[in-house]
């Protein structure tokens, strides 16, 4: 029942906060900041349980499970679960989400009621995408925070908000198309071959199927997330989704958001097409070295701040998709530390230069230069999530990153070295960012009010994230080994028949 | 005692974290105590852990602490972990000493500088990262230090970030570093593949048992590393962001780009040497990459104005001198070079430093002359470590240093006639544009004026190092001259799988005395070479440089051999090109065309609303007709 109160009370405090806005813009942030702590609390309480020490139970699969009854003719059930896995995801959004409420303190003026609920709209939806153990449920999700995400792009956001909302809809419309398509293929298919017609996510799980039936709808689930990751070639509507988007958005759509994406690879489409998604590597891995050199390159070439921030996302997530295909131990938890880190360091980033454009009201790195003079805090914090971004050792990107490529190494030294080639690419753009925004002569003659106490708060909470996720991941690592070792079970068997064949 | 062992990078990061935190409230002199004083406490306990070493040294010559655990996947599990031996302590009381020495000098020579305390706070992390880089258990901790070195350093080569081409500097000194950091961490995948730690001494241990000499595996991590240490130590082909680094101020290039960080690579060849030794090629390519730097940077050495840049090429040189012994097996005298080097170095660099603070940030040594007379103890120290570094025989710790090395370049199993030669032209070279330096800068008349004299905050470093550089020597003497081997014996328990030191006893007396005079002559030559063309008869380089030709080989030698050009041409600005055109994102345009195509398929049908029912009777008799001949020809 705790797993449907996590859903439940950010989509009532987003009701609440929307009827209270139009009259107290005040009261709106406080209940949208309590309902998430609160949510927070809750979410921290139940997994400190289950997480508090090195060791737990490894019989149980599901942490929490609930389950009732929706639509029995058809098999749709309300069937909610929490591994270590979605803990990690549940508590990274939550965590943005307060961010991302405070982030908006300032900048939100207007109608600030409709955008507190819409956002928390955004993190119920999100919320139930990473707790959905039924396939209908979580398209049902997957559609929840997407309506929400428009609105906050097409209503706060910039110059070219129109454009990029709509963009940004029909990316993501047609991709689910995809994803629905393949689930209902997946569920005939499954009534086929045992008769019974459901939707849920342990009896699917094994199904039996052609090999090319099984690469077909792999392919939707594939695309589907892909999209949303983004991978290349899949991404351009990324960059103008982040652009656009006021701070809040883009905190949560590159922090969580995307992370929606990897989740649904690693839980959906890799465990329900193991072999399918083995043969397929491949072709995954490549889109990922692709991904993570391209969109370097593509970030070195922005003045946009924030379209350089979106575009190293992009980057970041080519590591994801090349560490999950790599399927092994140490590539897998690689990818949920990237997971964690890229929220932070990318939420970061795009709070930094959020509460920069409310400053100077310009994202061009070209009328900006020197900032480090009149705001030193505003260029200690650039130049930390800067080095966070090109991995820097000792913060969490760094962990992640060395994971996934040791992991990778094994799978494919070819991959790999090119990949690697990628981090010489992130400290171009890193540097790139520092010295056109901090660096350099101030040549406008700014003089920036620094860091207000409310952001150095925010600020804080994520250097204090990602230094420990760097020094002491352990914690991290200990909470998602079972669903890692399982996945690495699921794809290894097939290894050993290809081997034999 | 040992226990202490931790406290020695802490305090350097607690003084950053100070700095960072509070630096704008302490004050000046507060923050001078805290950046200094953490140095220094670490120094002296260094000091003490050396002094335990001697007198009861711990079983094995080694100590390690642990911290905790850092990380544990699968069988992989790298922790935060100190570990101390002859090589990491030697290392440790370099990096703590001279930086004491360093950062008491920064004192005085920052003084008015607006950015006080962000400099002390860089400095601090600059030394806490370097104490984790020498004092790690494991190569993964190893490169935390790496690259936070390489942070500090794209900082502090930065620090004075107004000016656009300190940026450029600092951008190029860390991406340059960092491409030869990715072939580090790839050599690292392989380890972990492979050996499944990075634990250094069960690394040594297990590539010994598991590779056999020779062995691909070995020598592609070998060369990997290589990859790594060439980057940081500034060795062909990555060594020209070196020279620009000089854009940091003078106590940054003494401490990070001569004396400590820039040794890095001689340090990661030196602490994995096994992996070498079990890859005989990779050590010829190490010996060889040595040799051919330091010939390349000494001769760019020549062409040079700066003072700073003379200097920086001085000091690739001079790491090809290590690399050079490393590469032919002489590990603990590439350590031994690597300590006078800092010795001699970081008071070449703090001395050219109080002439810049006198004479108001000239950098030109045409433009100085006659400082002899003016700055009598800065001339006076920088004279000694000059002959230091020009290896005047048997009064500076250099001849000692490098007569090792040549010796071995010669003698050693891994050593070649022709290493031995480049080493020893080298010498010659050394000697004449280290003196060209001293005469032009420091002889002659007076071109300009002195404004203010360094204080004793400024002095005392230059004192202390110029007695380091003099009898820092003194501990390792040549086999005939009583054969002191006070260092290699201390450092022989980190080398212990070393095979070959033995080997060197079959050569006689006679050989050495000869490898040594001829040195010794080279050498001298350089300075006398040096005196004739630079101060005695300077009209012979006028008229020399009157011809075309060679104006053009003087261009050539001042861009340091015109490698800079070539890696533009080859990397830099094709990938700005690409940025450039690709600006709006190629892959975008595709998008945009199918949207394009929606447009005009909208437009289109929408041509066919037109409100007229003769049109959409008509349109809905020709579907008819076409649904209905479909029906009867199929």
């Amino acid at each position: 029942m705790i797993l449907v109160w996590l859903i439940l009370i950010p989509l009532v405090g987003g009701v609440v906060a929307g009827f209270v806005g139009s009259r107290n813009v005040s009261a709106c942030r406080w209940i949208s900041l309590v309902a998430l702590a609160l949510d927070a609390a809750l979410a921290i309480g139940m997994i400190s349980q289950h997480l508090g020490g090195f060791q737990y139970e490894s019989s149980k699969v599901w942490f929490e499970e609930f389950r009732a009854s929706w639509i029995p003719v058809l098999g749709i059930s309300v069937h909610l679960g929490l591994d270590g896995l979605s803990s990690l995801m549940v508590l990274l959004t939550l965590f943005l989400g307060i961010i991302g409420v405070g982030a908006s303190w300032s900048e939100i003026q207007e109608r600030a009621g409709f955008f507190h609920f819409n956002f928390l709209w955004i993190i119920a939806g999100v919320l139930g995408v990473f707790l959905a153990l039924d396939l209908f449920l979580f398209f049902f999700f997957w559609e929840i925070m997407l309506v929400p995400m428009y609105f906050l792009i097409g209503i706060w956001g910039h110059e070219n908000r129109q454009y990029a909302a709509v963009k940004f809809f029909i990316f993501t419309q047609a991709s689910g198309l995809l994803m629905l398509l393949s689930i209902l293929a997946l569920v005939f298919v499954h009534r086929a071959g045992t008769g019974t017609l459901t939707f849920d996510y342990s009896e699917l799980l094994g199904t039996q199927m052609l090999p090319a039936v099984a690469t077909w709808i792999m392919l939707g689930f594939f695309i589907a997330f892909t999209v949303k990751l983004p991978a290349f070639p899949f991404h351009p509507w990324l960059p103008d989704a982040h652009t656009e988007a006021p701070t809040a958005g883009s905190i949560v759509l590159a922090g969580i958001l995307l992370k929606t994406g990897a989740y649904g690879l690693l839980r959906f489409t890799v465990p329900l097409f193991p072999e399918a998604a083995r043969s397929f590597a491949p072709v995954a891995m490549t889109l990922g070295v692709i991904g993570i050199i391209y969109a370097a390159l593509m970030a070195f070439s922005q003045s946009d701040l924030k379209r350089l921030v979106a575009y190293t996302s992009v980057s970041h997530m080519g590591f994801v998709l090349l560490g999950i295909y790599s399927f092994n131990e140490f590539a897998l938890q690689g990818v949920v530390m990237q997971m964690i880190c890229h929220g932070l360091s990318a939420g970061a980033q795009f709070m930094l230069v959020g509460a920069l454009y409310e400053r100077i009201h310009t994202r061009d790195m070209g009328k900006m230069g020197g900032l480090w003079t009149t705001a030193p805090a505003f260029g200690v914090a650039g130049m930390f999530f800067a080095m966070a971004s090109l991995g820097l050792p000792g913060l969490g990107n760094f962990i992640a990153e060395f994971l996934i490529l040791v992991g990778s190494f094994q799978a494919s030294v070819p991959a790999t070295t090119i990949a690697a080639l990628g981090l010489v690419g992130a400290t171009v753009y890193s540097l790139w960012f520092m010295r056109g925004a901090f660096f350099g002569p101030n040549e406008r003659g700014w003089t920036i009010v620094d860091l207000n106490a409310r952001e150095l708060v925010l600020i804080a909470a994520f250097v204090i994230g990602l230094v420990w996720l760097g020094v002491y991941p352990q914690p991290v690592l200990n909470a998602v080994a079972p669903v890692v070792q399982s996945l690495e079970k699921m794809t290894q068997p097939v290894t050993a028949a290809l081997l034999r064949s | 005692m040992l226990d202490l062992l931790w406290l020695i990078p802490a305090l350097p990061l607690a003084g950053f974290l100070v700095l960072l935190f509070a630096g704008e409230k302490l004050g000046k002199s507060g923050v001078a105590w805290v950046g200094a004083g953490s140095v220094g406490i670490s120094a002296l306990i260094a000091g003490l852990l050396k002094w335990t070493f001697l007198t009861s040294p711990p079983e094995g010559h080694h100590f390690t602490q642990a911290l905790w655990t850092w990380l544990d996947v699968g069988a992989f599990k790298p922790e935060i972990a100190l570990y101390l031996d002859p090589l990491s302590l030697v290392m440790t009381l370099v990096v703590t000493g001279v930086g004491f020495l360093i950062h008491l000098y920064s004192v005085g020579y920052m003084h008015d500088d607006e950015d006080y305390s962000r400099f002390f706070a860089c400095m601090n992390l600059f030394v806490f990262a370097m104490l984790i880089l020498v004092l790690a258990d494991n190569l993964l901790l190893l490169y935390v230090g790496w690259e936070g070195v390489g942070l500090c350093s794209y900082l502090l080569i930065g620090f004075w970030y107004k000016d656009p081409a300190n940026c450029k500097a600092a951008q190029k000194a860390f991406i340059v570093t960092r491409v030869g950091d990715t072939a580090m961490a790839l050599g690292f995948f392989l380890l972990v593949t492979q050996l499944g730690t990075l634990q250094v001494q069960d690394l040594l241990e297990r590539a010994a048992t598991r590779w056999e000499p020779g062995s691909g595996m070995a020598l592609a991590t070998a060369l990997l590393l290589l990859g790594g240490a060439v980057g940081k130590s500034g060795q062909l082909p990555l060594q020209t962001w070196l020279p620009d680094a000089m854009a940091g101020p003078t106590p940054v290039s003494a401490l990070i780009h001569a004396a400590t960080m820039v040794t890095a690579g001689v340090y990661l060849i030196a602490r994995t040497y096994v992996i070498y030794t079990l890859a005989p090629a990779a050590m010829a390519a190490v010996a060889v990459v040595g040799a051919l730097t330091l010939l390349i940077a000494g001769l760019a050495a020549f062409a040079q104005s700066d003072i700073k840049r003379v200097l920086a090429y001085s000091t690739i040189s001079q790491i090809g001198y290590m690399f050079l012994a490393l590469g032919v097996g002489a590990w603990s005298a590439a350590m031994f070079h690597f300590m006078t080097h800092a010795f001699f170095k970081a008071l070449l660099f703090l001395a050219a430093g109080s002439v810049i603070y006198a004479l108001h940030h000239e950098q030109n040594i045409f433009k100085m002359g006659g400082i002899r007379k003016q700055l009598p103890l800065t001339y006076r120290t920088f004279l000694i470590g000059a002959s230091s570094l020009a290896a005047i025989p048997f009064i500076t710790s250099g001849f000692y240093s490098k007569d090792a090395i040549l010796y071995q370049a010669f003698t050693s199993e891994h050593g070649h006639f022709l290493l031995w030669l480049a080493g020893a032209l080298g010498a010659l070279m050394t000697s004449a544009y280290t003196f060209r330096m001293v005469f032009i800068a420091f002889f002659g008349e007076p071109k300009t004026h002195v404004h203010h004299k360094p204080g004793w905050v400024m002095n005392f470093p230059l004192l202390a190092l110029a007695f380091l550089s003099t009898v820092g020597g003194f501990i390792e003497l040549p086999h005939f001259m009583g054969h002191a081997q006070f260092f290699a014996d201390f450092m022989a328990p980190s080398f212990a799988h070393a095979a070959g030191h033995a080997a060197e006893a079959h050569h006689g007396a006679g050989l050495e005395i000869g490898l040594m005079v001829v040195a010794m002559a080279l050498g001298l030559g350089g300075i006398a070479a040096a005196y004739v063309l630079f101060l005695a008869k300077p009209e012979i380089i006028e008229e020399k440089m009157k011809s075309e030709g060679n104006r053009k080989l003087h261009a050539f030698l001042f861009s340091g051999l015109g490698f800079d050009k070539l890696y533009d041409t080859l990397f830099v600005n094709p990938y700005c090109w690409i940025a450039r055109v690709n600006k709006r994102d190629i892959v975008d345009l595709g998008y945009s065309f199918l949207a394009a195509v929606g447009m005009l398929v909208h437009f289109l049908l929408g041509l066919t609303v037109t409100g007229r029912v003769r049109w959409y009777a008509a349109g809905i008799a020709a579907g008819c007709l076409i649904l209905m001949s479909v029906m009867v020809f199929t």
